[in-house]
């Protein structure tokens, strides 16, 4: 028995939806970097959810590389948090004012 | 197999650039700190000799190349991207010399970024599918989310380059999302074939419009048009005011140069919808832009607000290309926008310039009063911020002029007369910001009670870079055929 296709996307939609929430209401950096995350994994269910429906490989291979993005995206982010820590001492985004959010 | 040979051929300037960009990265541990100008020199070559091949493309055969089975197409329209990313690119590395050194930052892997972020800029702009589209879009982002914080001394910039990453990534997870649902529909990612499924899936598809939606969300991040330009003014006040340059002029336009793609070329199916959304957005950009212009007291916050005010009025030209249906169908709309991005490149660059030069103390000056009385003691400066200014707010004979006038015509002949006029009234509203600066620095006395006066760090090469900024302000204004011309062939791609 194969699941059906609607299913993944009701689950994408709401792995995507999580993520979206979460960058919106959460506070701490680390907590959003996460839910950028949950939005990016939504995308890659989708692409290996529609690959498998077309029986073509442009979804997985897409897959790829926005793991691979994602990778580089959270290497440069945690670096530039841990930079912003040593001088702030905290990673509440409520607490970077210095520029008008 | 030769396959490669003749898509690498084709890619060939993209090569250069990532090649130089790395061996700028690897020379620079063994370049002592008095010889990174070298670096810098080696960038600007490394573009020039870019700068040539496509030119020399252009003037030979200006034909469509598509490579790597139809991932990248480097056409008319890219060359005319390319030219422009070239320019900018070298002129910011030229300005940036004097800047970096003025703030101790002068760092060998700054240029290793810049061409980085210039590279990713470059398969933006001949990319007809969404895959390389979205590498390109995050090889810049990522480029620029480092450089924002490359002062890492200074807590408003690594701040900016904090908020300026998370609202990146965010947008780019938007338009992720898009992306997967056109996929979706359309069993690939090239353009063309999203062309084809839209074509016979009909235009009320719901699914359709979610995924157009995301996309437009998306891009209107990197755009930094209203209500998604929330990032701008932090970001642009907190980065190095060379980096802030590129940032306001490169990867605007080569954002506005993949949008533009995505939405003709492979949505263009929906135009009636469409326009009707950036139509809005258009209009919220202009509005909401030009009155939080007026109140800012820092410069680089004015100009950020500024450059979204840009981005509205591009998008006025956009929207009427998606509405001309006559003749000319979106010829005239999409050759002003690509006029109002070359012209609107060089004013802003040429302004940011004349800021990263001002120095007070040991300290940036970038609040409205520290230009005031630049006249009395740098009158040539203050000449240059004047026609800068001048040209942004679109007083004739300057450049600025001729760009909304192009802008303003595609509007009228789509037959938005009305949103011509609207354009317009802002236009004359953002004439108070651009000519307060001018106002404060010939009529206002320099600040008494400031501790050290504001003095000027430059170059030879500076001064040559802004006299030709200058002059191209001016001759563009008065003879703008040529550029009108390179523009209108260039479009032509998408007829």
């Amino acid at each position: 028995m194969t699941v059906p296709l609607s299913y993944y996307l009701v689950l994408s939609g709401i792995m995507f939806l999580t993520g979206v929430v979460g960058v919106l209401l959460r506070r701490n950096i680390i907590i959003i970097l996460l839910s950028v995350e949950l939005m990016l994994n939504a995308t890659n269910i989708n692409f290996v959810a529609f690959s498998q429906y077309f029986h073509n490989v442009a979804g997985q291979v897409f897959v790829f590389f926005t793991l691979t993005v994602a990778a580089a995206e959270v290497a440069v982010g945690l670096a530039i948090i841990i930079a912003l820590y040593r001088t702030k001492s905290t990673i509440n985004i409520d607490e970077f004012q210095l520029l008008k959010w | 197999m030769s396959l490669y040979g003749t898509d690498l051929l084709a890619l060939l300037p993209e090569l250069i650039v990532v090649v130089t960009a790395c061996v700028v990265i690897a020379l620079d541990p063994i370049t002592p700190a008095s010889r990174r100008d070298l670096l810098a020199w080696l960038s600007v070559g490394a573009l020039a000799l870019c700068l040539g091949l496509t030119g020399w493309q252009i003037s030979v055969e200006n034909v469509r190349v598509s490579a790597f089975s139809d991932l990248v197409a480097i056409d008319a329209y890219a060359r005319f991207w390319k030219i422009l990313l070239y320019s900018v690119t070298g002129v910011t590395i030229v300005l940036s010399l004097p800047y970096l050194k003025a703030e101790r930052i002068h760092l060998g892997e700054y240029y290793g970024f810049i061409l980085l972020a210039l590279s990713g800029m470059l398969v933006m702009v001949s990319a007809v599918d969404l895959l390389t589209i979205y590498l390109g879009t995050e090889l810049m982002s990522i480029s620029l989310y480092v450089m924002t914080g490359l002062n890492r001394s200074k807590p408003r910039s690594l701040e900016a380059s904090a908020k300026y990453f998370v609202l990146g990534a965010f947008s780019s997870g938007i338009l992720l999302y898009g992306i997967s649902l056109l996929y979706g529909l359309a069993g690939s990612t090239k353009l063309a074939s999203i062309a084809g499924a839209i074509g016979t899936r009909g235009t009320d598809d719901p699914l359709v419009l979610i995924a157009t939606i995301l996309i437009a969300v998306g891009f209107s991040f990197k755009l930094a048009a209203v209500p998604f330009h929330m990032w701008t003014p932090d970001v642009y006040q907190g980065a190095p005011t060379s980096i802030t340059a590129f940032m306001a002029v490169a990867s605007k336009a080569a954002s506005f140069a993949a949008f533009i793609r995505v939405f003709v070329e492979g949505l263009g199916g929906l135009k009636a919808d469409w326009s009707i959304l950036f139509l809005i957005i258009s209009i919220l950009t202009l509005v909401l832009g030009n009155v939080v212009a007026i109140v800012q007291t820092n410069i680089k916050r004015m100009l950020a607000y500024s450059s979204i005010v840009h981005a509205g009025y591009v998008l006025v030209g956009f929207v009427a290309a998606g509405r001309g249906d006559g003749a000319s169908g979106g010829t005239p709309g999409l050759a002003s926008v690509m006029i109002y991005l070359a012209i609107y490149s060089f004013m802003t660059l040429g302004a940011f310039a004349v800021i990263g030069m001002l120095r007070k103390g040991g300290m940036e000056g970038e609040e409205i009063e520290d230009f005031a009385g630049l006249a009395k003691r740098q009158p040539l400066a203050a000449f240059l911020m004047l026609v800068f200014m001048a040209s942004l707010a679109g007083i004739p004979p300057t450049a600025g002029f001729i760009a909304k006038f192009y802008v303003f015509m595609a509007a009228v002949e789509a037959g938005l007369a009305w949103l011509a006029a609207v354009a317009l009234i802002f236009a004359a509203v953002s004439a108070y910001y651009y000519m307060r600066v001018v106002m404060v620095m010939y009529m206002r006395d320099p600040n008494p009670s400031s501790v050290a006066p504001p003095g000027l760090v430059t170059s030879p090469a500076l001064s040559f870079v802004l006299a030709c900024a200058v002059a191209g302000v001016i001759l563009f204004g008065l003879f703008p055929n040529p550029l009108v011309s390179f523009a209108l062939q260039s479009v032509l791609t998408f007829k």
